[in-house]
Formats: C-alpha cells, structure tokens, sequence
C-alpha cells in the first residue's frame, strides 16, 4: 500500500495543514462534494486541524441519500409486482420511503436482491428467464457507465426480461442549482475524483468561469483532500487580494484526466439523454438526472406496460412530519450533530433520513465516528 | 481408549457413500461406532498427559483438581467455511475456549466438544476437523473429556456445527473488567485483523499477493507466562467478532471508564491493511483469533513486555471518565498520526457473519 501510505503520510499532512494555516486570512467556507470525501475528512479527523477561518460543509453526493421519495415508493411498488425480480445495490434496501422501504418490502414477500453490479442482474435475467428483472439503477457519474453497459449487454443479448429503473443523477447541475440557491455561503468547492476520473475536468470549467468559484478536484486520503483545499484557499486569497481569475484545479491526478474516459463517456451518451430529476433536499433540478433513450425505451421500466404501478399502489400524501433536517444536511446548511434526532431516534439501525442509512451519507460518517454517548450512542 | 494411530474409519463404520447417515445421531450401533471408531482415536490424544482425568466412559468426564477457584465457559461454533488458510472449525473450537478461559486467567483443565453433524457430511470432513480439534487440544495439554453427537437431516445444518465447554482453575489475581483502573496501560498481545482477513479471502476466493493467514491460536501459554513471573494483570480480553474496537468498548463500558488508543502504535500487518484497504473494511473491526487486550497498571507494562517482548505493543491508555467531561464513561476514542481523534462506535449489525 505505497500508494496508499504517501497520502497518509502525517509529515506531508502537518507540511499541508501548516501551509493552510500560513495562507488563511478570512474566512471560507467550502465544501466537499462527495461522500467519500466527506467520510475521510470525518474518519480522519481533519476538520480538527484547519485554521478556525476554514469551514468545510458536506454536499450531496451520496446518491442514496439524494434519491427521491417518490423513485423510493414506485421501486417498492414495482418489486411487489407479481414475477418481479428488483435489484439494486445494498444500501438502497434500507432507504425509507414515504411508508416503507425496499426491506419491509421483501419481508411482505417481494422478490428484491442486492447486486453488486448491474451486469449481475444482467446474469439474473438470464439464469432466471421466468422473472421480470428490474434494476434499480442510483449512483452517479461514476456508476452510469455500467448500467450503460449492462442495457447494452441486455440488448445484444435480446434480453426480454431485463429493465432498468434509472435514478442516475449528474454532479454539476446539483452545484449549479446550490450556487444559485438564495441561502448559498460556499466560496469554493473540492469536486468528487471518482467522477472526474470518468467525466474528465473539463465539465467544470463553466461553473468555475460563471460563478467565479474555485474547484478543486481531489482523492479522498487525507493528504488529497488537504492539498485540495489548500489549492482553493489559496485560489480565494488570490482573488481577494489582486483579483486573480479562479480556475478548476486537479489535485487527483493520479486518477483524473482533463479528459476523463472517453470510452466511458461515450457508453453513457448512446445510452441515456439528460432529464429534469427530482433529488432529496434540493428539489427539481434541469439537466441533472439520466434517462433512457427513445432505442433503449423498451428496457426503461417506467416505459414498460407490465411494470406500470397504478397511482392507487402509491402511498399518497407526504413524508410524515419529522424533525429530521436531513435536506438542510443535503444543502450544506447544517451539520448531523445539529439535528435533533441525530443519534437518539435516528440511528443506522433505524435511520429516519437517507444520509444515516448510506456508507457515503454524513450522518453516518459523524455517527461512526463522533456519535457520543450524550447522544445515546451505546 | 483405541490407538490413535489406528486407520479412523475401518469395517463397521458405515461405508455407504462415506458419509454421515441420520443414524449415526439415533444413539444405536452407528454412533458407537463413529464415536469409538472416529471420535474418540481423533480426540483422545488429547488425553495422554492429563493424570487429572479420572475417567471419561460415564456420562461425565470425572476430574480430579484439588482447587476451590473454578472458571467454566462455552462456545459455540459455526464458521463458514470449514477450513480455511490457517485453521479450521476444530481447532478454532478448541482455541476459541481455551482463550476463553486464558482471559480469566484460568489454567484450562478440560473441554467438552459436542457436535451438530449434518446428513450427508463426507466422514472424512468430520476426520480432519476432530484431528485438528485432537491436536489443537494435545498441543495445549488440554484433555477432551467429553461430548456429543448430534445428527440432523440434511439442509437443517451446515455441514457441521461444534460446541465445546471448558473448565480451568483461576489464578489468585482477580482479571475481570472492575479491576481496571484509571492511569492503566492497555497493550495488545498479537495483531489486528488476521482472522476476519482469512475467512473472508477464503469464502469470496480473493487471491491476495500476500496470502493472509487466520491467527487462531491458545493465548493459554502467553497468559500462563505473564502469571508465572508475577506480573500485575488487571484485565485481559480476547478480540474475537467485532475486533480490537469492540473488545475495547465492551471493556470501557463495563469499568465504566474510557480507552484512549494510538492508531499508529496498533500493530496491521501490511497484508492485512491491504485487503482491509481493498475490501472497505476498518482493519480496528476485523475478527482475530490470537490477539487480546492486555490491561496492567503504568507499573507493570514493562514487566508484561518483558515477558512477551514485541508479541505485546502498548496501544493506549485508561482515563478517568465523567458525564461532562471531554472523556465519558465507556467511550473509546483513537488518535490519528496527525493530531485528530475519533470515537469508536460499536458496529450496526455485523461486519461478516459466521466468522467463527
């Protein structure tokens, strides 16, 4: 773990939390886009060591946690469809919908199964030719491109009982759409590299020149993530002091081109088209989400006359009133540990809000490593 | 007792396809046969240097151990899969109780070993694992006294399940968790993580450059050294599911005060930390079958590594705790290598399940 080690090295680390401290004359606020940044500035305790004028906020990407309700509520009623057999990825299973969750759903008796990549459904559809295979596709940039593939697959295939429900989401209309929210206070942003290795840097120049916002892209050791965020104070000092022109910086260039993959690229282009989607927290966004295209329509399970779930099998009316503020969490305006339920009701073992149910969402990651016993943690 | 040397399976065990019949659990000529003929050859060696047993052919072992300081416990064992690189389910049950035991700081006397077989087990499955359980025991001087044998119909179990019970004789030093005090050192004997690593590897077939093996082994002989030169032990525990991170909460919590650890002093072997890496897993989690919490006072730390030399590695430190304080009751909080901290949790739900 060479690799590994370098981006751990305490030395290097002090040198950049030093430089940082050297650097830092105002305050900023900036944050981290992904949540496996998120995760290891928590696990690892680096908001511990930043100079007081340094705020870091977490965004939302963790795709589980932004899924909206009601693409929760329509997969439960799907896989209670008769002959269904709903895939998706572990975390999914636990994410509450309006009155349920794809476990209770199983329980009631619902073919549902956690797959680890799209293409295992792929593989089910063929081992299991009598069930109606749904793949219930999250994730971002990074997990497009293998749900891609897989319809691709599934169609050379002929494949007559394999769909997709795609909830796939894009990273830069969610920073667009928070840049333009009246209660935005982010001066820059470290943009997530597992997406960038797919979507090259290119993709932020826009943003970065519209709104005049640094954007670094970084890894998620902890020397990657202060390197970047040394690279956007020092960016925002600039601007501050002479006026310089920010720019997108990229830190992970071990990973990331300006490029990105191309071939990966070109998958999720054939295969879906850019659609206004809902996400949890932060409303309807333009442009944010992936859907089929017109070729594909015969493997997009909203499209499909035999998954078609009747409004009646909805659960009707809103979430239930909670304290939960799971959506200003989202937004970056406030913190876990701000919420009232945070480790008392809202627990993994029984989470009222997304981002305590996922690997990637930041109640999880203070929960893991910062729940309390003041906050009836055991 | 026959001669353990002897072939296992021989004219009268049943032949039918080598394998466990559901009449080898009906108490009749079947399962005096596996008993005398696999069983006891396999087990009984373990025999041999315990004068202590008076006898094992009623329906309890008699012992004759003149002390008034008893530790008794049982385990029960379901790992998946049966062998793996390192071990197996017998000697894991004959281990995992001795260490048991050794964490009381009590001198195992005797074991039970008592078996859940399942219909249709190849008989020489059941031969290797009781070898190992027989060896694992001869090699601690830990006789096998007795048990049972169990036979259900195929699909109820998997393979195999082992219980096994043991009883030791405690030292005069009370090492239970109400001895540990604030200002003690807690060390580490052995490393994190190995276990969890192996079995893993083992059942998803992940081929590691370095190829981790599982750390199962009797703590017995490094708990009886410590005893033997008088070092002052406050506490020992075993990190068996849940890791060094749960032996150390279960323990804060039930002295009631906090562990403060050193990430970087807590020995992973680079194998491990490798595939803890690949697998998304907190190496501080990670099952082991070797290792355990040693808690002496700050005076006795040099003595235990003395005995144990670098086998042990002082991780941290017990602290006086209180509700409002930066440090609360039962709270384990790690430090990093660059002057941050966090807290343990215990972990939702488990990590893997049938580990051990």
């Amino acid at each position: 773990m060479k690799f590994l080690a370098e981006f751990r090295d305490p030395e290097r680390v002090r040198h950049c939390v030093a430089e940082l401290r050297r650097v830092t004359t105002r305050r900023w606020t900036v944050m981290e886009i992904c949540g496996g940044q998120t995760h290891a500035i928590v696990r690892h305790g680096l908001d511990q060591l930043l100079p007081p004028g340094i705020k870091l906020v977490h965004g939302p990407g963790c795709p589980v946690c932004v899924t909206p309700i009601e693409e929760i509520d329509q997969a439960i009623a799907v896989s209670l469809l008769p002959g269904v057999a709903l895939c998706s990825f572990g975390d999914m299973l636990r994410v509450p919908g309006t009155s349920s969750d794809l476990l209770q759903a199983r329980a009631a008796g619902a073919d549902v199964r956690v797959v680890y990549s799209p293409l295992d459904a792929v593989e089910l559809a063929i081992q299991e030719p009598d069930r109606d295979v749904v793949f219930f596709a999250v994730g971002f940039e990074t997990t497009a491109p293998a749900s891609a593939a897989a319809i691709e697959r599934a169609t050379q295939l002929g494949l007559r009982n394999f769909s997709v429900l795609s909830s796939h989401v894009r990273v830069p209309p969610a920073m667009e759409a928070i840049l333009t929210s009246d209660e935005c206070e982010i001066d820059g942003f470290l943009a997530a590299g597992h997406v960038c290795s797919v979507m090259g840097s290119a993709e932020y120049q826009p943003l970065c020149e519209r709104y005049q916002v640094p954007i670094v892209i970084t890894g998620f050791e902890p020397l990657d993530i202060l390197q970047g965020l040394l690279a956007c104070v020092e960016q925002l000092e600039a601007r501050a002091a002479t006026g310089a022109p920010v720019r997108v910086e990229n830190q992970y260039t071990r990973a990331v081109r300006e490029s990105g993959n191309v071939h990966a690229q070109s998958l999720v282009s054939r295969v879906f088209r850019e659609a206004p989607r809902n996400w949890r927290g932060l409303g309807n966004i333009e442009g944010s989400g992936l859907e089929l295209r017109e070729d594909y329509a015969q493997l997009d399970a909203k499209r499909r006359p035999a998954l078609e779930v009747r409004t009646a099998d909805l659960p009707h009316g809103k979430e239930l009133a909670s304290p939960c503020i799971a959506g200003r969490v989202l937004r970056g305006l406030a913190r876990p540990a701000d919420c009232p339920c945070f480790a008392s009701e809202c627990t993994p073992e029984s989470p009222l809000g997304a981002p305590m149910v996922s690997s990637e969402g930041a109640c999880a990651a203070y929960f893991q490593h910062r729940a309390r016993s003041s906050h009836g943690a055991e | 007792m026959s001669d353990p040397k002897a072939p296992a399976v021989e004219c009268g065990v049943p032949h039918i396809g080598e394998t466990i019949q559901l009449a080898h659990g009906g108490g009749g000529r079947r399962m005096r046969q596996l008993i005398e003929q696999l069983i006891r050859p396999a087990l009984g060696r373990s025999l041999e240097a315990a004068p202590w047993v008076k006898d094992t052919r009623h329906d309890s072992g008699a012992l004759d151990i003149d002390t008034g300081k008893l530790a008794l416990t049982s385990d029960s064992y379901v790992v998946s899969p049966l062998f793996f690189p390192g071990g197996d389910i017998g000697r894991l049950a004959v281990c995992g109780t001795l260490n048991d035991l050794a964490m009381a700081g009590a001198r195992p006397r005797a074991l039970t070993l008592s078996l859940i077989l399942e219909e249709g087990l190849p008989l020489e499955t059941l031969r290797r694992v009781l070898d190992s359980a027989g060896t694992a025991a001869q090699t601690a001087g830990v006789p096998i006294v007795s048990g049972d044998t169990k036979v259900v119909e195929r699909g109820k179990a998997d393979g195999l399940f082992i219980n096994t019970s043991g009883v030791g004789e405690r030292s005069d030093q009370w090492i239970h968790p109400s001895s540990i005090q604030p200002g003690d050192v807690v060390m580490l004997l052995g490393d994190v993580g190995r276990h969890g690593v192996a079995i893993l590897c083992a059942r998803q077939t992940l081929h590691l450059e370095s190829p981790v093996e599982s750390d199962c082994r009797s703590l017995w002989p490094d708990v009886e050294a410590l005893l033997a030169a008088n070092v002052e032990l406050h506490c020992l525990r075993d990190c068996t599911r849940g890791g060094l991170a749960s032996a150390c909460l279960e323990l804060a919590g039930e002295c009631g005060l906090s562990f403060c650890l050193e990430e970087t002093s807590i020995p992973v072997t680079p194998a491990v930390r490798s595939a803890a890496e690949l697998l998304g897993l907190d190496p501080l989690y990670i099952a082991c079958e070797g290792a355990c919490l040693v808690v002496v006072p700050a005076a006795a730390a040099a003595a235990a590594q003395g005995v144990l030399g670098d086998a042990l590695t002082h991780i941290g430190s017990v602290s006086r705790a209180s509700t409002e304080g930066a440090e609360r009751p039962g709270e384990v909080s790690v430090k990093s290598p660059y002057g941050s901290s966090r807290l343990l949790t215990l972990l939702s739900g488990e990590q893997l399940p049938r580990i051990c």
